[in-house]
């Protein structure tokens, strides 16, 4: 046969997830405040793992011989009404925000991916009675709809994980919901039906990979909401309890002193801006990065 | 060449058209209503018609892609609308479609390995073991290099996927392919490559095909027999040398007359329609072509014309549905142009 093409030797070519990853590291490398989001992000990881090792002062022991002490070189951001050192609470707080952030995304990310994919593929009835559920929990503020779940399950860190967890979930679930519908038209899912594939097989070989971008920017976005409530529930009582060095635990203890000793709450507050505005500008970028439309 | 490998009896897809406040069934597109036809071993039956004749949606409810609302569909003997999902996913093995955008029907995240292993995966049809020999065969059969099994789909031209389409379509033996539009796509020069293809492929694995095409050019060079159809009905069906150089049905006459002709001063008679198509969700009464037929009375607005043979005029397996295949040949009846 003339077309043939002619046998050449075998040569792995590189993987396009590699080349994929390398423009998008690209695009993001152009975004300054992306890549500052960025960087911010690896050193609160860095800190989480390494802070609690390099910082002397006890976390949680109090010293009421030094209560209110003011930032200084002893204590860099002062002592709080126990005599605690604030900067080594700060420092031990970041990975119960960090561990808030991720894991309540996580589950959120995995049950709303379920939920959007099965809505998406099957369509019908399935869909509409699943996304009016999303509904109804995209119709409360989300704030209110987390204080509620934490207050029937009761305060702690691991209800408030699962607090920000439910109330992510809608937000997944339409997002996956609608690339499924683009991703299902497609005529390689076709295909593969022609060829006797079960849906499950369609569904996580052939549709997921193909969302995951959306799935990503969400999530990394999700991130900075979910620390955000984290610290307002932990702030009204409902979180962290003491003496845990959590954020938002900690704003509510220093708000009685805040006009006399202002560090008590400017510290903490600072940290949570400082993580939200990270994975907000680095969330933004990466959309911007993934989005194939928006080429160079 | 004699058994029929496909029947389809009295098949019809209606999509419902959702509407009011609590979505519902307010009407139905009728894309496809009430056909039958039957498709023998080995051969090939082209259906053709404009965009929207419903000839797409026949192939994909064969397929059962979309579930027809009624019908019959009888595969070498087994009605495929009667299976259970697990049935009917075994049984897709003998039937496989080449779609008709090559950018859209692979997987852009699977390499042409992962795609052909898939295939023979799902249908367990090649041991493990033997799997690679079997690629690198397909690869040969579709004209592909074996260098090119580990690339990513963004890495071919659009003639080249259309082989990988082929070759995934292959992986699984079929005895029936539907081509849906499968070279429509593509450059003059390889629709060629790939029509001489399936020709072969068709030689050597015996294989059938229902190609589902708009150009009458593609559809000459491939077929055996030809199926043509307007607004979800078969107005004329009939072997090709049947319906290409005696056509019965006045449309038939205008789509053939509508080819061009590679010759500047040749005489054409062309007839030219009036109007669209009208809608699928009403279609006219009686045939539905005589909103736009030039031989059109009052019985066409009524009678829903059946397929029939006139057996002087046609040879046996040439159907045409109009009720005046003899008026309209001995030129009793005259076009009216208004």
């Amino acid at each position: 046969m003339a077309e043939t093409t002619p046998n050449q030797p075998v040569t792995k070519p590189p993987s396009p997830f590699v080349e994929n990853f390398k423009t998008v590291m690209k695009k993001l490398k152009k975004n300054k405040a992306a890549m500052i989001g960025g960087y911010m992000i690896i050193f609160f990881f860095l800190v989480s793992i390494i802070g609690p090792w390099l910082t002397v002062h006890p976390v949680t022991t109090p010293d009421l011989t030094n209560r209110f002490a003011p930032p200084s070189t002893e204590n860099w951001f002062g002592t709080d009404n126990f005599g605690r050192d604030i900067f080594t609470r700060i420092v031990h707080g970041m990975s119960i925000t960090l561990y808030i952030g991720f894991a309540s995304v996580a589950i959120g990310a995995f049950f709303g991916v379920l939920i959007g994919v099965i809505s998406g593929y099957y369509g019908k009835k399935i869909d509409s009675v699943l996304m009016r559920i999303m509904d109804v929990l995209l119709a409360f503020p989300g704030i209110l709809l987390a204080l509620a779940i934490v207050t029937v399950l009761g305060g702690s860190l691991q209800n408030v994980v699962i607090a920000v967890a439910i109330f992510s979930i809608p937000m997944f679930a339409r997002i996956v919901r609608g690339s499924t519908l683009a991703v299902r038209k497609l005529e390689y899912v076709d295909a593969v039906r022609a060829l006797g594939a079960t849906d499950v097989r369609i569904i996580f070989r052939h549709i997921l990979p193909n969302i995951m971008s959306p799935i990503i920017v969400q999530a990394t976005l999700r991130i900075a909401t979910a620390v955000l409530t984290a610290s307002a529930l932990s702030y009204l009582g409902l979180g962290a309890q003491p003496p845990t060095p959590e954020w938002g635990a900690m704003l509510s203890d220093g708000r009685a002193y805040m006009w006399d000793s202002l560090h008590l709450t400017l510290f903490p507050g600072l940290a949570i801006v400082a993580v939200v505005l990270a994975f907000n500008i680095f969330g933004d970028g990466l959309r911007d990065a993934l989005d194939p439309k928006l080429k160079d | 060449m004699t058994t029929n490998l496909l029947q389809v009896n009295n098949l019809k897809q209606y999509f419902p058209i959702k509407g009011g406040f609590f979505g519902r069934r307010v009407n139905d597109v009728k894309a496809v209503d009430d056909i039958s036809f039957a498709v023998k071993e080995g051969e090939t039956l082209s259906i053709v018609g404009e965009s929207g004749c419903g000839k797409s949606t026949t192939g994909r409810a064969i397929l059962r892609l979309d579930e027809p609302t009624s019908g019959e569909v009888s595969f070498n003997g087994v009605d495929l609308l009667s299976l259970n999902g697990r049935e009917m996913r075994k049984q897709r093995k003998d039937l496989q479609i080449i779609f008709q955008d090559p950018y859209a029907s692979i997987n852009p995240r699977q390499t042409v390995r992962k795609v052909l292993d898939e295939a023979m995966e799902i249908q367990n049809v090649v041991p493990r073991k033997d799997r690679a020999d079997r690629m690198m065969e397909l690869m040969e059969t579709v004209g592909l290099g074996r260098h090119q099994l580990d690339r990513f789909p963004h890495e071919f031209s659009g003639g080249q996927r259309q082989r990988i389409g082929i070759a995934r379509a292959l992986a699984v033996d079929p005895k029936l392919i539907v081509c849906d539009e499968s070279v429509s796509a593509l450059d003059v020069s390889i629709q060629a490559q790939v029509l001489n293809l399936l020709k072969k492929l068709q030689k050597d694995f015996n294989l059938t095909y229902l190609f589902i095409s708009h150009d009458l050019g593609v559809v000459r060079h491939i077929s055996d027999r030809v199926m043509v159809m307007y607004l979800g009905k078969i107005v004329e069906i009939g072997d090709k040398k049947s319906v290409f150089d005696n056509p019965k049905h006045p449309y038939t006459k205008t789509l053939l007359s509508a080819i061009p002709v590679p010759d500047p001063t040749a005489e054409r008679d062309q007839i030219v329609l009036r109007g669209d198509v009208p809608s699928p969700i009403d279609p006219p009464t009686g045939c539905r072509f005589h909103t736009r037929c030039p031989f059109a009375t009052d019985k066409c607005k009524e009678e829903v014309p059946e397929l029939r043979q006139d057996a002087d005029l046609m040879k046996d397996g040439h159907n045409a549905a109009c009720h005046y295949i003899e008026e309209i040949e001995s030129g009793e009846m005259k076009p009216k142009y208004k």
